[in-house]
């Protein structure tokens, strides 16, 4: 397909914004009256508030008023709430006091005196799952997820723990949820090699850049909120019922996000607290949320203890995999990696018999929420090193090892509740890493592997990665004005990868307009929004560019239509070039798309958006009904056909020097490769490969959560700490490229980008580590200093296999 | 607990270092600041509560970096990247210029001074958020237990506190044999580096001899280790921004092949920057070779009683000061 505007680049209105520093985040609003709230934060890991004496400290200069745990209802049982009364983290807001500054609302913070019962912690699912151990919630519940496994309870058996040593090996008790399919151990029994390893992936923070700041006021019967969110349309109805509102009655102000990584896919509970203190005291609140406290709000990966065995035939074919997860979920409802894990699993690498179990189990961390890649990232880092072992003892080339297992367009990957595998449209992870093997030179470079520089060694490491990256069933809204402009609404939101613009581009190219007379209409509820899905889960491209699709065929169509009806003739007879509608047979004869517009309102009824579809979403329906009669209405729910789950790939590859006497590696080069399906925007892309690759070096070589087992004290709270990758920690160059071959399913081609390319990062680094290693495989991510100057000097490492939340 | 958000406080600005040991005697509960990278962090979260500040950056005669009959001179109020990009100290004392160079961050060392670094507190993470620790005055330590997380802690000098000495510029300025001018109300004195800081037996409240009212002025180093041979080394986890996991700063007089004198000092192993006597005395005299290396890093950790985590720092340890006579 020939497109005239997807796969050029072009400067998102956005980019002018950021860089000119015009663009309006929500800590950069102010409203008549506005006044400052800070938060009082717990210092224990669990404890109940048994009393609050603020009276004294309330009549301090300048303070203004209190809220609490119970002037905010409460959500449903397990999930975070935005105040509390049984802190169970470190750092979780009990109260928030609004002042006419910062200062002095922490100053009366300071003198408000607290009474704490300490109740039991632990950060270690192992304990809470032992039983009689000690549980991180005081409501019973020890494990739960978001959705599909409600918040209940696990004890493990002292058999289960009797079988096993203790911080060694897994006991796998009974698991909250499994699945299987093929004869696993008829395939193990085949195997040439078979590896079982206990492993501990780390949890590592979000920290977004921009901290999620809030400022919240009522103004006639609506409250008005401008908050720091990746999503638009799909954060509404949540923070409304947060709020204890109808939709209707919110604004929500998200144009700008400095970063979410997940973390502000949809709306979060301290999001409120602005708005329910403004309530309470009549003026608008303002909610700056410092560095620290975006570590206790702002998210972090769920972290993981766990078993996998995995056998290889001589071929190097992945036979069967059995798979266990225990996933560190924090002291709240959680996203299910756990669960990604086995979906990633059965779908990167194709065995043929699989057993996947998993449970999530709450401890005293700050809430977690998905971040980039949840689950199938953690699985790269764990799966990744395994596969070189194997291809090392199996005396394999490593990417054709890869290629020997990679799933293909229609392959399978974990089965449904009803037992069948999901399918995927496409998979061209085996182009990803041909492409990325001629860029790097594999072949090349391999005859370096294990070289040494004095004390330095150079390691090669290949990595891939894969996500789901697409939904279907949201709505295009689209209005051609009487000026000849296309206005494109979208209710994605922006969480900094320009996919807003990108994704709209589509509506644009359908209709053949130039994208100088395209406006799109986004980041505040008042612009008559669509209902589209959050952009989270990699799913951006493929979502939205089938709504703005479908959106703008029904445009089309209703074009040709009115060209017909004022023109004669059939609406096929018409087709478009962008500025007018015509007559195929005779140019001449034809309709402006100002006209049309013009046209399209006298007409009323489905053409100005009286009339409307009855499938669209309520909320696309009020968008619509307020557009109407404004000028010709394109709008649509996207009931494209579903052929499967679509499918985001990556595959990486880098060179490392490894330095044997400090422990310390400096990234030679990296080469990442995108299976995106069709390239919409080529610099958006190139960035998009680069953040991930950067947060795959962190995750892999830098950053963990760390606590003290005895007081809850987290050790790594602010940037300092908690070691994201520096400019030096990363390559002077890092090359992308992309497979750009169409996926089917997707009018364009589209699908997901940004979350394997993290993944394939994380453990392409870990794979050149270990290589450089003479194949040492550690089984816990991140791979830091000190754990290889440990291994090369033959010490012992100081934690058991099993221990998390450490050093 | 974190709390960042600074209380209110006085602020002084005195021009002259008399006005500023006037004002750190009459001023009550007052605390000096030069650059402010070690303060500000106490201040945001109250951990530390003076009532005024007394900012150094204005008074001149603490800055810059002299020639002198003697060696080199530079005002305390020097900021490290000033030392780092010194043509002076990186022709004559290169340690010291790279040890500064690898300090922090660019911003960080764009206000940070020399004075500042070596004058730093403890950086344990359990003491920096603001626990009731020994050294803040409490009746425990965080960081010695079974569990503690104690991966940054000290090998050796363990007196209650196990925190290190942080700073990348102590262990260089002490391999120069440097000497630390401090003013005071009762006049000068001159410290040699390495008796400038103390460890927790000694007081465990402080990391340097500086009391009260006191103030870092400058810091010299001496002719006889301008440009011998020199290396500096810090293994952080990170590239940047980090603190050392352990340094190493070495000064070696080399004659031929032979090492005639030698000064060799980790940092991030003790709670003051280790001068390894043994090893300048086992490489004294000796060719400087892989040989001669290999014996320096072996015993380089004699003595090391790590704690849970920090186990690492014995062989990291013996491998930089392999390094710094082998690749000085």
């Amino acid at each position: 397909m020939t497109f005239k505007l997807i796969g050029k680049d072009f400067i998102p209105h956005d980019v002018v914004a950021k860089v000119t520093g015009s663009a309006k985040y929500a800590e950069d609003f102010r409203a008549e009256g506005m006044v400052f709230c800070r938060l009082l934060t717990s210092p224990m890991p669990h404890a109940r508030v048994k009393h609050i004496d603020a009276t004294e400290a309330l009549k301090m200069e300048g303070v203004l008023g209190m809220i609490t745990a119970d002037d905010i209802p409460a959500g449903p049982p397990g999930f975070a709430p935005s105040l509390t009364r049984e802190p169970m983290y470190v750092g979780e807001p009990i109260l928030a006091v609004a002042a006419i500054s910062e200062q002095a609302a922490e100053d009366c913070i300071e003198k408000i005196k607290i009474d704490y019962e300490p109740l039991p912690f632990t950060h270690d699912p192992l304990e809470s799952l032992f039983p009689g151990g000690k549980d991180a919630r005081g409501d019973g519940f020890n494990i739960g997820t978001l959705a599909g496994l409600p918040p209940g309870k696990i004890k493990w058996t002292a058999a289960d723990f009797a079988r096993v040593k203790q911080g060694e090996q897994l006991p796998m008790g009974k698991p909250a949820e499994e699945w299987a399919f093929g004869d696993v151990d008829a395939e193990f029994k085949k195997c040439k090699v078979v590896y079982e390893e206990p492993f501990v992936t780390a949890s590592l923070a979000h920290h977004s850049m921009e901290p999620r700041s809030a400022m919240a006021y009522w103004q006639n019967g609506k409250c008005f909120v401008h908050a720091s969110l990746q999503s638009q349309a799909f954060a509404l109805p949540p923070l409304a019922q947060m709020l204890g509102l109808k939709p209707e009655e919110v604004v929500l102000i998200a144009e700008y996000c400095g970063g979410g990584f997940g973390s502000k896919g949809t709306a979060y509970p301290c999001m409120v607290i602005p708005a329910y203190l403004s309530k309470k005291i009549g003026k608008p609140v303002m909610m700056r949320i410092s560095r620290a406290e975006e570590f206790y709000l702002g998210s972090a990966r769920n972290a993981f203890q766990g078993n996998i065995k995995v056998g290889f035939d001589a071929a190097g074919k992945l036979l069967a995999a059995d798979v266990y997860v225990v996933q560190d979920s924090g002291a709240h409802v959680s996203f299910w990696d756990y669960r990604a894990v086995g979906d990633a699993l059965a779908l990167v690498y194709q065995p043929n018999a699989m057993r996947w179990r998993g449970l999530p189990v709450f401890t005293n961390a700050p809430t977690r929420t998905a971040q980039r890649g949840p689950g199938q990232n953690q699985l790269a880092c764990v799966m990744e090193p395994l596969v070189d072992r194997a291809a090392r003892e199996l005396k394999l080339d490593r990417v054709e090892i890869r290629k020997r297992n990679n799933p293909v367009n229609g392959s399978g990957g974990s089965p449904g509740p009803d037992g069948k595998r999901t399918v995927v449209p496409s998979a061209y992870l085996r182009d990803a890493l041909d492409k990325g093997r001629a860029k790097f030179n594999w072949d090349e470079r391999m005859k370096r592997s294990g070289r040494k520089n004095g004390p330095r060694v150079t390691g090669i490491g290949v990595g891939q990665a894969f996500h789901p990256s697409g939904f279907a069933g949201f709505d295009g809204l689209l209005c051609l004005k009487p000026d000849g402009k296309l206005h494109i609404h979208t209710g994605i939101g922006n969480l900094g990868t320009f996919s807003h613009s990108g994704t709209s581009r589509i509506a644009a190219e359908v209709l053949k307009i130039d994208w100088e007379d395209c406006v799109i209409e986004r980041g505040d509820s008042r612009r008559n929004l669509p209902w589209n899905i959050g952009q989270f889960g990699s799913n951006t491209s493929y979502t939205m560019t089938r709504t703005n699709y479908v959106a703008a065929q029904d445009m089309l169509a209703k074009l040709r239509e009115i060209a017909a009806q004022d023109l004669g003739g059939k609406p096929e007879d018409y087709d478009v070039d962008g500025k007018n509608v015509f007559a195929k047979s005779n140019p001449s004869k034809s309709l402006s798309y100002g006209d049309a517009a013009k046209r399209a309102i006298a007409l009323g009824g489905k053409f100005d958006g009286h009339d409307l579809p009855k499938d669209i979403n309520p909320m696309t329906q009020a968008s619509a009904t307020a557009l109407a009669g404004s000028g010709l209405i394109g709008v649509a729910k996207d009931n494209l056909p579903w052929t499967g789950q679509p499918s985001a790939f990556a595959a990486c590859f880098i060179e490392i020097e490894l330095d044997t006497e400090t422990g310390m590696h400096r990234i030679v080069d990296l080469v990442s490769v995108a299976d995106c399906g069709t390239v919409i925007h080529p610099k958006g892309l190139e960035t998009q490969i680069k953040g991930g690759a950067v947060q795959g070096i962190g995750m892999a070589s830098l950053e963990r959560l760390v606590f003290d087992p005895q007081n809850g004290l987290p050790a790594n709270v602010g940037l300092h700490q908690q070691k994201p990758p520096s400019y030096l920690d990363l390559p002077a160059e890092m090359h992308t490229d992309a497979v750009d071959k169409p996926d089917p399913s997707n009018p364009v081609g589209a699908k997901g980008i940004g979350e394997p390319l993290m993944g394939a990062s994380a453990s392409a680094l870990l794979c050149a580590i270990s290589d450089a290693m003479g194949g040492h495989v550690f089984n816990r991510t991140p791979v830091l200093p000190d754990m290889i100057v440990n291994q090369l000097a033959g010490r012992p490492q100081p934690r058991k296999p099993l221990s998390i939340n450490t050093q | 607990m974190s709390r960042d958000m600074m209380p209110s406080f006085e602020l002084y600005q005195p021009d002259s270092l008399e006005g500023a040991l006037k004002l750190s005697k009459d001023v009550e509960n007052s605390w000096l600041v030069a650059g402010g990278q070690d303060s500000y962090d106490w201040f945001k979260d109250r951990a530390k509560r003076p009532d005024a500040l007394i900012d150094l950056g204005d008074i001149a005669t603490l800055k810059g970096i002299r020639g002198t009959d003697a060696g080199v001179e530079i005002g305390a109020l020097t900021t490290l990247t000033e030392i780092a990009g010194s043509e002076l100290l990186k022709s004559n004392y290169t340690v010291l210029a790279r040890a500064a160079a690898r300090v922090a961050s660019p911003q960080i060392r764009n206000a940070g001074t020399l004075g500042g670094n070596l004058c730093q507190d403890a950086r344990c993470w359990y003491y920096r958020s603001g626990v009731d620790c020994y050294r803040a005055g409490g009746n425990t330590c965080y960081a010695d237990t079974p569990q503690g997380q104690n991966r940054e802690h000290c090998l050796f000098g363990a007196a209650r506190c196990i925190a290190v000495s942080p700073s990348d510029c102590a262990p260089a300025v002490v391999a120069l044999e440097a000497s630390i001018v401090i003013s005071g109300a009762g006049g000068e004195r001159v410290v040699p580096a390495e008796e400038f800081f103390i460890g927790p037996s000694v007081d465990i409240t402080r990391m340097t001899v500086l009391k009260p009212g006191e103030i870092v002025t400058a810091v010299r180093l001496p002719k006889k280790w301008s440009k011998v041979r020199f290396y500096f080394e810090k293994v952080t986890d990170r590239a940047t921004w980090d603190f050392a996991l352990v340094n190493v700063a070495a000064a070696l007089h080399v004659e031929g092949d032979i090492i005639k004198d030698a000064r060799i000092v980790c940092g991030a192993v003790e709670c003051v920057p280790r001068r390894l006597k043994s090893v300048e005395q086992a490489v004294i005299g000796q060719p400087k070779n892989e040989d001669t290396a290999l014996i320096a890093g072996r015993i380089a950790a004699q003595g090391a009683t790590p704690v849970q985590y920090n186990g690492y720092k014995v062989p990291l340890m013996e491998n930089l000061v392999r390094r710094a006579i082998r690749d000085s």
